[in-house]
């Protein structure tokens, strides 16, 4: 599916492309296709892309002159045939805890929403979630997908310590906080994967358009992870899935 | 080496920052004034990458444990060798154990230390440039000894002859690039941007600066996207945030101007009650 897009030079260096301002899988899918395609052909003179749940903006090595050009340059890579390779998904497998000590606001949740805890643990790992992009932090997963029983504003006053490996939900999404920061989610559970490692060549091991599956632990499997990860030995179980 | 006696209000060691990580959030960060850091390395002979100590004011010490050619740019903070006066964007020749140290304000907020050679700090993500939660540590602290490229010490050439150019540290004019979101303000919005004039409030750091004065802001919410150092942002309050180079890599509010980068390296070098006014440029 072709999209109508929308391009702007922003910055010396940068131009932003927009999709319809939708929070949708099939476009967090067609930016990362046309991310792919367009790093194929200009890598050398791109110093990052920067992804969001409808844009896509790509900010060069050097001042950018012919703008006009270098657009019809970008519209014509978009219509190009899709390659296979950035057809292929990845599914993450992430353990949680969802023991009441780490999911602290649990009961809360529960109280709220009438829903028992056990009945939104069902509810949040019954889904598979798509990372649509990587900010706020560094390794911040934005996910999407969430059970609308599970729509939870966010706190009014944010924590000023959320854990690292806290899973959340704020608003229409769920996440997991890479590091202990300040945030105003509501949390649920704790993985005691790293979302983000800087010792790791790729510090972050999922992507956009990656798929993420939570999937249930006690407290015991919990440590048990946790040592294999301090060690290096875990190994996050992953699925690749190629679309036709 | 280098010993720091005293950090001040903050002692860094930064450089061009870390680029080609965004995708993962992580910010580019480095140094805040990249006009005072080149030059200083620069006049050394230097790469334009090679990391710089970055200081805040002038409360910040050093002495050397060994000779070396260093270099300052930037703000004038009264440099003192050995309690003596000395020059700023030149080369100077440091024996071992002399004491840098600084003193009265003159004009600007961030100084730049460079060496012959670099410094040579832990190389994460293809930076040395500190960063909380990339980089062990985020600031100096006092009794830390920072390494030198010891491969080049001295420098036998200087290009004494380039001058720097200070008036930028004291022009109050940002030159700005209307920002993606900039065609969606009112006619009175973009009247009140170019002719406020705007003045910064306590709350600026390295990651972004908040302005003072307000303007209306009639903004739905906006879904997350793409931010860039240098970024004017709307805020639900009216008030205008600048994001610096420590920025996060998204954000929900509208971008409505973008500062040149030359700009940024104004903005860099003032701080709380100064003011600014904004030019707003087109591309050429």
């Amino acid at each position: 599916m072709s999209y109508q897009l929308i391009y702007k030079r922003y910055g010396e260096f940068s131009i932003l492309i927009k999709w319809k301002a939708i929070v949708d899988k099939d476009i967090i899918r067609d930016i990362n296709t046309y991310k792919t395609k367009i790093l194929k052909k200009e890598e050398r003179k791109i110093q990052d892309c920067i992804i969001g749940y409808h844009s896509l903006l790509i900010v060069y090595k050097e001042v950018l002159c012919k703008v006009a050009e270098k657009i019809s340059f970008l519209k014509e890579i978009y219509s190009f045939e899709q390659s296979v390779s950035s057809k292929i998904n990845r599914v993450w497998t992430i353990p949680v805890c969802y023991n009441l000590k780490y999911g602290v606001d649990l009961l809360d949740i529960s109280e709220r929403t009438k829903l028992s805890v056990e009945e939104i643990i069902q509810l949040h790992i019954n889904t598979i979630y798509t990372v649509y992009f990587i900010g706020f932090l560094p390794g911040f997963l934005y996910l999407g997908g969430l059970n609308r029983k599970l729509f939870f504003d966010r706190k009014s006053t944010p924590r000023l310590k959320v854990p690292k490996g806290a899973v959340a939900i704020g608003g229409k999404q769920t996440g997991v906080y890479p590091e202990k920061s300040a945030g105003g989610w509501n949390i649920i559970g704790n993985t005691p994967l790293r979302f983000f490692d800087v010792t790791k060549e790729v510090p972050c091991f999922a992507k956009s358009g990656d798929e993420i599956k939570f999937t249930s632990i006690s407290e015991e499997e919990y440590f048990k992870i946790k040592g294999e990860v301090k060690k290096g030995l875990y190994k996050i179980e992953k699925k690749v899935i190629v679309n036709s | 080496m280098i010993k720091v006696l005293s950090s001040g209000i903050y002692t860094a060691v930064h450089d061009l920052g870390r680029t080609g990580y965004r995708e993962m959030g992580i910010p580019v960060a480095g140094v805040m004034d990249r006009y005072a850091t080149m030059f200083a390395n620069m006049i050394l002979n230097n790469k334009e990458e090679d990391a710089v100590i970055e200081i805040v004011f002038g409360s910040s010490k050093f002495e050397f444990l060994e000779s070396c050619s260093i270099s300052i740019s930037g703000a004038d903070f009264s440099a003192k060798i050995d309690n003596e006066f000395t020059l700023m964007n030149t080369v100077l020749e440091v024996e071992k154990g002399s004491v840098l140290s600084f003193g009265k304000r003159n004009f600007g907020v961030r100084t730049y230390i460079a060496v012959k050679g670099g410094f040579l700090t832990e190389t994460v993500l293809g930076s040395r440039g500190f960063y909380k939660g990339i980089t062990n540590r985020h600031v100096f602290k006092k009794g830390v000894i920072i390494p030198i490229n010891k491969e080049q010490k001295k420098i036998k050439e200087t290009r004494s002859k380039v001058k720097f150019n200070k008036d930028y540290i004291r022009t109050n004019n940002i030159e700005v690039f209307e920002g993606p979101e900039y065609e969606l303000l009112s006619i009175d919005q973009k009247e009140k941007l170019k002719q406020l004039e705007f003045t910064i409030s306590s709350s600026n750091s390295r990651m972004g600066y908040i302005l003072n004065e307000k303007i209306k802001n009639s903004f739905p919410s906006m879904l997350s996207s793409g931010v860039l150092p240098g970024t004017v942002q709307l805020t639900p309050s009216g008030k205008l945030i600048v994001l610096m180079r420590d920025c996060q890599v998204t954000g929900g509010y509208p971008r409505i101007l973008q500062l040149t980068e030359e700009s940024i390296n104004i903005l860099s070098q003032k701080t709380t009650k100064d003011s600014i006014k904004f030019k707003i440029k087109r591309f050429s």
